[in-house]
């Protein structure tokens, strides 16, 4: 097993409705979807977004897309129309996530820098 | 029944206006059914346009209208594209208007435009009656000052325009898939509870309604996720089959990239429940869906399955909430952060006795601003940035207290700390948005041809 920042082997989209945010993380290599998924819980995203006070994280599975779908409800100050903050859609949020340490298996193929974003 | 082609030309009223010509080349050499959808209507952009329209009858539609379309216009007309749009915002009869004179203006052929109307809901409930069907708040429970209330209609009435022969549809607002699955219901004939087909269509939409989102745009994250020209990217084409099957691409000789990342990322943008996506005209269920690529920059997209549409309709309430303000001022060089922290406590000491009631934030960008708690001004102390941004924003329906504060900031310059620089305010006036969910009964979607010959 190694360890990996989330963002070498998964990416990850926001986007708002209202106060609500979703986060799309898709796994670059299927094959590490099921270590994302034991890891990447909506727990351990609720800590990272710990500051913004989430009042809920669900967390969707989509295997057949090697990806999830949380959704945060309450984290972004009111939505666009409300908030006075510089990013009321969140779209910068997306890469709290990818900091994430993960553990993955040692022969899992490691990502290649500057690929068309092959699957890996 | 051949292929029904559909390019995205704009994914928001600020999009590129040169994407459309690539898309529209694209879409030329290509027979059978072919469309242009643009989708430029955020939820703000309609209540700005009713605004617009109380000041000018004949205004009121999407400001992008003529930098977006006038670069295709002809095109579109000359190879029998049609033009499938949201540009009516508050007034699509004068966004038809409109389009009739630029195309006589370039000396084209009169089109055949059709409007769908029949989202506005303003002037048929009132504040209270919204209140009551307001989703997940309570913002419209003080009987707010109603800018605008929109339905979002959904695709049959752009089939309905497209059936009676409009060349171009312009519609207020409707569901942003709307604009996919309604040329496709035109062409394909699709039952209305086709629900399968008609959640086909609706995912087909929700990919192609951000333009460059699926193309690699909002996407580049250099050595991790590199982008082909993303200065140049292409947006998206979708072929769809009449049994419902997409395939996602974008014009030859153009940037970006189309594979299964780019896809996932954007199919899923956006949504809530993966199995319970609610559109006008279907519940889109995507938890089956498969993505594979099956060439260069093409994406196969199928599995989309369908339940009921829901019995309502959502609406977008806007209404007046006051003035935003915002100043910013800069700390540069050593001990930088230390100023720009003493700034930020000035100002707090300053407005806790003059405007104890107003509400400041405060963001020191490139230290901390958009992460990190929203509700706490930041600790700079110990910070190692020696080039800060200090940014103040307090929203207020007192002017007079907006003004305090920008003054308050831009008195910095001479009564704050050192070297305080590049001051810069601004108000805006501010539009808040709610959510509700509307009975059918309040939706009339009206088609009306003008223009051209019958």
């Amino acid at each position: 097993m190694r360890t990996v920042r989330l963002q070498e082997i998964a990416n990850a989209r926001t986007g708002d409705k209202g106060d609500r945010l979703n986060l799309v993380l898709v796994c670059r290599n299927p094959a590490n979807y099921t270590a994302v998924a034991a890891q990447v819980t909506a727990e351990r995203v609720a800590q990272v977004f710990a500051a913004r006070k989430p009042t809920r994280v669900v967390r969707y599975d989509l295997p057949k897309l090697a990806a999830f779908n949380f959704v945060l409800d309450d984290v972004l100050e009111g939505g666009v129309n409300a908030s006075i903050g510089l990013d009321g859609h969140g779209k910068s949020l997306s890469f709290m996530v990818l900091d994430m340490p993960v553990l993955i298996a040692a022969d899992a193929p490691r990502p290649a820098r500057g690929m068309q974003n092959k699957s890996i | 029944m051949a292929k029904v082609f559909i390019g995205a030309a704009a994914g928001f009223a600020g999009d590129r206006s040169d994407a459309g010509g690539p898309v529209v080349d694209a879409l030329a050499a290509h027979s059978g059914p072919r469309f242009l959808m643009f989708e430029t209507l955020a939820e703000r952009t309609l209540a700005l346009c009713q605004l617009e329209r109380r000041q000018n009858p004949q205004r009121g539609y999407s400001p992008a209208l003529e930098r977006l379309l006038s670069p295709v216009l002809a095109r579109c007309l000359a190879s029998g594209i049609r033009i499938v749009s949201n540009f009516g915002a508050a007034n699509p009869a004068a966004a038809a208007h409109r389009i009739a004179g630029m195309a006589n203006s370039l000396g084209l052929r009169a089109p055949r435009i059709a409007t769908v109307e029949g989202d506005d809901i303003t002037a048929k409930l009132s504040a209270a009656e919204l209140a009551v069907r307001e989703i997940g708040g309570a913002s419209l429970a003080q009987s707010r000052d109603i800018i605008s209330a929109n339905l979002y209609l959904g695709a049959q009435p752009i089939a309905e325009a497209l059936n009676q022969g409009a060349d171009i549809v312009v519609t207020g607002r409707v569901a942003d898939s709307a604009l996919a699955l309604g040329p496709l219901l035109h062409a394909f004939r699709w039952r209305a509870d086709d629900w399968d087909r008609l959640a086909a269509g609706t995912l087909a939409g929700h990919l192609l309604e951000c333009g460059a989102q699926i193309t690699g745009g909002y996407f580049a994250d250099p050595g991790y996720k590199d982008v082909p020209d993303l200065a140049e990217v292409g947006y998206p084409i979708a072929e769809i089959d009449e049994a419902g099957e997409i395939v996602i691409s974008k014009p030859a000789r153009t940037g970006g990239v189309v594979d299964r990342l780019t896809v996932v990322e954007q199919l899923l943008y956006e949504i809530h429940d993966p199995s319970a996506y609610l559109a006008p005209d279907v519940v889109l269920d995507l938890t089956d869906v498969e993505v594979v690529e099956t060439g260069k920059d093409r994406v196969r997209v199928s599995g989309a399955r369908g339940r009921p549409a829901p019995d309502t309709l959502k609406a977008t309430v806007c209404f007046d909430s006051g003035l935003l303000g915002e100043a910013e001022i800069f700390y540069a060089g050593p001990n930088a952060s230390a100023r720009a922290q003493l700034a930020a406590e000035v100002i707090r000491e300053r407005l806790r006795k003059r405007l104890p009631n107003l509400k400041v934030r405060v963001d020191a960008v490139g230290v901390r601003s958009v992460l990190g708690a929203s509700d706490s001004p930041p600790d700079l102390r110990g910070a190692q940035a020696n080039d800060i941004r200090l940014r103040f924003a307090a929203q207020s329906a007192d002017s007079a207290q907006i003004e305090m504060l920008l003054d308050e900031v831009e008195a910095l310059y001479c009564a704050g700390p050192a070297g305080g620089a590049g001051v810069r305010r601004r108000t805006t006036p501010r539009l808040a948005s709610a959510s509700c969910l509307i009975e059918r009964r309040y939706a009339e979607p009206r088609v009306t041809m003008l223009g051209g010959p019958a």
